[in-house]
């Protein structure tokens, strides 16, 4: 993409475009392999290990899993975080056809807020307290439009505002974040993000720190955004009731390795990972028994330092002793879910030593026993 | 914000009311006589008693502390031997020096504020922005170098550090003239090659502790989220750190400015002694030696007021950086 060109108009399709862009088949994000390590006084931690996935234009890949799962350090990485000094990175990160590993700081700040751009889960923290929030807004459209002059920064900012919802936009441009409630303040975030028209958009737990009933107006307010930018979405969350109502695809992270991936419809409908079971039944259905008891994971998220053997999730896995002592010894591979030739499953992959018909077996055993319909 | 200046007004006045009348306790607390102090060895008791009379120290406590009040706020007749009228705001006679307290203050005050004034904006601009270099380049030689400065700064004395200096660019190198205090209108450079070792003793010692402070301040402020946010912005570094970090790093290291200068103002007893200078520092320990009590009285309040109005100065700061601080 030619930097130097500026896209000024609120169109998607008037970003100016390399030949070929669109070509690398289709998807705008693509994640290849990626290793994140940090080097700690504690010894390395291995914080993500090895992850695949792409994400198209319009679509919303959902990345799950618990604190430490990688998901925060992988999307950090996307966009250039991570402390080049204390952090290593390999494998690839294609954002619009350009590699973002071993890309220069100054390259990479350049797509920053402008082809990608982060919300965060608390926007109170996130905005910085010292300036008016219109201000910060007006702050992330110029520093990629040089050539705009105050007065036209302040309208977009306005506009955006206008855009994600806030009433009286003129009046709350002047306010501070701490002016602003929770919700609002989420939605500044969102109308920061996008006010370059990136084409890929992180969120990473946008609506943890926010009310049950504001969370489902912002994840609106992003299916609403996107349909109208045509982004690429990542939501990173611990919440599989929020991927269910936005994603269209999923990928289970355990430990910094991906553990299952498929669409929405095949990770939430037919979980092939014992450890997605666990997370789906330690979320409260609406629509099954009110009276099932929610089945909290047993242990605690493995240590990336000194990551189990094996299966990460081996320690805590009901199933461990089924494949012998392989579970202890051998990584499992991201493998295609089903048997051969089994329909509704292409695509669909998981990491588990269980056998096609053992997973099927032990889910239905592990929904009864658990009481959750789903 | 006038409610603010009315509510900090008044309670300012309450704590220098308690001052004074602590001041006062104190001073007729210790278990010595002024007047023996400052008379001649052949004193006969007679004569004490006559001068005790004067000065009205026989005179009950309460009304001796009303009478100095009243000085300060509409001013009284002091009696001919202490120079008759004395207008408000009347500090008193000095039993030691025989002239006017306002006089003393008069010629020692812009002594001490012309050491303080410009030692604290050296230590500021050098602590600060040595802090904010090894924050910024953390774990490098810089930083190190400047970790070892703090510590050294810290551990060092201000009376060795001083009589360093002296020795060195005084007395070896023979660069600047013995320390001495001229006014700043009567020659600017006397003024600064008389005092300038004792802004860089001041700022070398302070500075190692706004060095650190600050260093700490600005490496907790790069991890908030704020700051990640900027950078996800795709700001460049230097918005980043000047215009993001730089102005929540700096927020508590005016506290604790605001606190030491008003402080200093009050008098820098070691600093000045050490340059044999005479400030406001050494004239309130000089008065105290002498059992000077309207002296002794002078001092303690303006070191007050000047510690009053830095807390005033650090909240009005407060407020234009960070605007969540509402003044009520």
């Amino acid at each position: 993409m030619d930097s130097s060109d500026p896209a000024p108009s609120g169109e998607p399709d008037d970003r100016p475009t390399v030949p070929g862009q669109r070509s690398d088949q289709g998807a705008y994000l693509r994640v290849t392999d990626l290793r994140v390590r940090f080097d700690t006084e504690d010894g390395v931690v291995r914080a993500v290990d090895g992850v695949s996935f792409a994400v198209e234009r319009g679509r919303t890949l959902g990345i799950v899993g618990e604190s430490g799962s990688g998901k925060s350090v992988t999307s950090l990485a996307i966009l250039g975080l991570h402390d080049a000094k204390r952090t290593t990175i390999t494998g690839e990160i294609s954002v619009g056809g350009r590699q973002v590993v071993g890309l220069g700081d100054e390259e990479v700040r350049r797509l920053r807020g402008r082809d990608m751009a982060m919300i965060f889960q608390d926007p109170l923290s996130a905005l910085h307290p010292y300036y008016t929030v219109g201000r910060q807004i007006a702050e992330a459209y110029r520093v990629h439009h040089p050539e705009v002059s105050r007065r036209e920064a302040r309208q977009r900012a306005v506009d955006m505002l206008d855009r994600v919802g806030i009433p009286q936009p003129v009046r709350r441009f002047d306010q501070y974040p701490h002016e602003f409630s929770g919700g609002m303040r989420q939605r500044a975030m969102i109308a920061m993000a996008l006010v370059n028209d990136p084409a890929l958009l992180i969120a990473d737990e946008p609506t943890t720190a926010l009310d049950v009933t504001v969370q489902a107006q912002i994840l609106d307010l992003l299916a609403d955004l996107q349909a109208e930018f045509h982004s690429a979405i990542i939501l990173i969350t611990h919440d599989l009731g929020v991927v269910g109502q936005v994603a269209d695809e999923v990928l289970v992270m355990y430990g910094g390795r991906a553990v299952e991936r498929g669409s929405v419809e095949q990770v939430l409908r037919s979980p092939q990972h014992p450890y997605t079971w666990g997370l789906l039944s330690s979320v409260p259905s609406l629509h099954g028994d009110a009276d099932a008891d929610l089945l909290p994971i047993r242990g605690n998220p493995p240590s990336l330092i000194n990551l189990p053997s094996g299966c990460a999730f081996h320690p805590r896995c009901r199933y461990a002793e089924r494949p012998g002592g392989r579970a202890r010894t051998e990584v499992p591979e991201l493998r295609p879910a089903g048997a051969a030739g089994e329909a509704g499953t292409n695509g669909h992959l998981v990491a588990c030593h269980l056998t096609a018909e053992e997973r099927t077996t032990l889910y239905a055993e592990d929904i009864a026993s658990v009481g959750v319909a789903r | 914000m006038a409610r603010f200046l009315i509510k900090r007004l008044f309670s300012a006045t309450l704590t220098l009311f308690a001052v004074s009348v602590l001041t006062f306790l104190m001073f007729f607390a210790l278990p010595r006589d002024p007047v023996t102090g400052m008379c001649p060895k052949n004193c006969n008791p007679e004569r004490l008693e006559r001068v005790r009379t004067e000065l009205g120290l026989n005179d009950p406590l309460i009304s001796q502390y009303a009478g100095y009040m009243k000085g300060i706020v509409a001013g009284r007749d002091l009696g001919s031997a202490q120079g008759g009228r004395c207008d408000a705001p009347c500090l008193g006679w000095s039993y030691v020096t025989n002239e006017a307290v306002s006089d003393t203050i008069a010629r020692v005050l812009p002594v001490t504020l012309s050491i303080v004034i410009p030692a604290a904006i050296l230590w500021l601009l050098l602590g600060v922005g040595l802090g904010m270099v090894s924050a910024l380049r953390r774990g490098t030689w810089l930083d190190r170098m400047a970790i070892g400065f703090s510590l050294t700064g810290a551990s060092l004395q201000l009376y060795f550090v001083g009589a360093v200096l002296l020795l060195v660019f005084v007395y070896n190198l023979r660069l600047l003239p013995v320390p001495s205090y001229t006014s700043i209108f009567d020659s600017p450079a006397k003024w600064a090659s008389g005092l300038v070792l004792a802004w860089v003793a001041l700022a070398f010692l302070f500075s190692a502790i706004y060095a650190r402070l600050s260093r700490a301040q600005m490496l907790e402020t790069l991890s908030e989220d704020f700051v990640r946010t900027a950078r996800a912005k795709g700001l460049a570094k230097r918005t980043v750190y000047g215009r993001h970090a730089l102005r929540a790093a700096i927020t508590p290291v005016i506290t604790i400015a605001g606190l030491d200068v008003g402080g200093a103002l009050g008098g820098t007893v070691i600093t000045e002694t050490t340059f044999g200078i005479q400030g406001l520092g050494r004239t309130a320990v000089d008065a105290v030696r002498s059992g000077d009590l309207p002296t002794i009285m002078a001092t303690v309040l303006i070191a007050a007021v000047f510690v009053v109005l830095a807390n005033v100065l650090v909240d009005l700061l407060y407020a234009a950086i960070d605007p969540r601080v509402r003044l009520r």
